[in-house]
């Protein structure tokens, strides 16, 4: 579904992606892992276009995507990012934060529009907060709030970019509850985080990043379990 | 003998004297206070979308048209409103450019206001969290769509205060053109003045005049202000 061919990213001279290649496909959940640094955002910012390769492909749904011509908005709509630092609208509200992207971009109806975003507030438990303003909510709630507002446009894979790292621990749960039962409905998701419980119990592959290449990647048991390469031990021996 | 008496009595009851001035020249204060207050409501509007223009060009991705906009900003900052305007006035019109009073009033106050505007939005603009314009990209919106819809609400409202000063500062300088002989109010003040032959009274109804102005306006900025932020921000 989604897949990157020999992709390197610099900033200036310095080079964060040398060469991933990388394949996620329908209905998987990968989870990447890595030191800071490593280059585990920057791929994932890649795989939306957010930051532009310097060389190599994203391919996403069979077509190349980072092209000048090709059009990124429209396959930017199918494909959610949840962000570190929600960024949710703070001039809107909650329904508005959430159905402004479907009215706008998808000219849905706003009748309709509303319908969706108060059943996905329903599902990640904040119908009560459809009329509230960001600076009102909690950390936890302003995530469930960014999850629900990329599933608006219905996409057809999830990015999640550290999705509780800017949480206080009794907030993480709540997230993860909600990024848990959207991979068993099915989601294609790229996570990356910090969480190795979370990428344990819900990853179906975890790919281990350093340096800018993908260090090993494999089952959470092979990765977790019998990790083979030096760096991999090092970081999990850390973390673990 | 008398004359004199009066006069001193005239001068301690400065205020009475004052309010007698309004009183008698309301008509002329009023008809300067309408063509000053037209000529900052049109400079201001003729400014802001001008100053929108600029900023556009300012942060676009095409270079020229980024020179374009620091040059122009640069001047317009670095002459006298005065300067310019005797240039619209007088200059242009030994080429056959020639304006009404009231349209090289504006054309120069507005042309300047927007020099400052276009500063102020863009530190508005680029005050917006980079996060904000990410968010708004990855759920499809194109460029335009984001800085019409994420960016622009959020600039507009962190530099409404600086708005509003621009637009205080825009009306007191609009007396400049009293000089060219357009008659707002520092023009029908001074012919208060030659009427009454006297200086200090017509001078503080001028003043009062303009801060009733300005007063009014700063304090409907604040209203506006309170009325946007209800929502707070994180």
């Amino acid at each position: 579904m989604i897949e990157t061919r020999e992709l390197h990213k610099s900033f200036g001279k310095n080079e964060i992606l040398k060469g991933i290649d990388l394949r996620i496909d329908k209905g998987e959940v990968v989870v990447i892992i890595g030191p800071s640094g490593s280059g585990k955002s920057t791929l994932l910012r890649c795989l939306n276009l957010l930051e532009v390769p310097t060389a190599g492909d994203v391919v996403f749904e069979g077509e190349v995507i980072n092209r000048k011509k090709h059009n990124m908005n429209k396959t930017r709509e199918k494909m959610g990012m949840v962000f570190q630092s929600f960024n949710l609208f703070p001039h809107m509200t909650v329904l508005e934060n959430i159905t402004i992207s479907p009215i706008k971009v998808k000219k849905m109806n706003k009748e309709e529009a509303n319908a969706i975003a108060m059943d996905l507030l329903q599902k990640v438990g904040l119908a009560d907060k459809a009329a509230s303003y960001p600076s009102q909510l909690s950390g936890g709630q302003k995530q469930r709030i960014a999850i629900a507002r990329a599933l608006a446009m219905q996409p057809h894979v999830m990015l999640f970019d550290e999705p509780t790292s800017a949480l206080d621990p009794e907030m993480v749960g709540e997230v993860l509850g909600v990024m848990k039962g959207l991979a068993e409905s099915g989601m294609t998701m790229a996570i990356v985080t910090h969480e190795m419980g979370f990428a344990r119990e819900v990853g179906d592959r975890i790919i281990f990043m350093d340096g800018g290449v993908i260090v090993e990647q494999g089952s959470p048991e092979q990765i977790f379990g019998s990790p083979q390469h030096e760096r991999t031990k090092d970081f999990l021996g850390k973390v673990l | 003998m008398f004359t004199t008496i009066r006069q001193e009595m005239e001068r301690e009851l400065i205020f009475v004297n004052v309010f007698e001035t309004i009183i008698e020249y309301k008509s002329g204060y009023l008809s300067g206070v309408g063509t000053t207050v037209s000529l900052s409501l049109l400079g201001v509007l003729v400014g802001v979308i001008l100053g929108i223009v600029l900023v556009l060009m300012r942060i676009s991705s095409i270079k020229p048209l980024r020179w374009i906009s620091v040059t122009y900003i640069e001047v317009f900052r670095g002459t006298p409103l005065l300067v310019q305007l005797f240039i619209v006035y007088f200059g242009l019109s030994e080429y056959g450019i020639s304006t009404s009073m009231f349209g090289a009033g504006l054309i120069a106050v507005s042309m300047n206001s927007a020099a400052y505007l276009a500063e102020i939005f863009r530190a508005g603009i680029q005050g917006v969290d980079r996060g904000q314009a990410e968010a708004a990209r990855s759920l499809g919106m194109g460029r335009a769509m984001t800085f019409r819809h994420i960016v622009m609400p959020q600039a507009f409202r962190s530099v409404l205060p600086a708005i509003g000063n621009e637009f205080v500062t825009i009306i007191k300088e609009t007396s400049i053109v009293s000089v060219i002989g357009l008659a707002d109010l520092m023009f029908e003040t001074n012919i208060i003045r030659s009427k009454t032959y006297t200086a200090l009274a017509p001078l503080l109804g001028a003043a009062f005049f303009y801060f009733i102005m300005t007063f009014t306006l700063s304090k409907g900025i604040v209203a506006l202000e309170r009325k946007l932020n209800k929502d707070d921000r994180n």
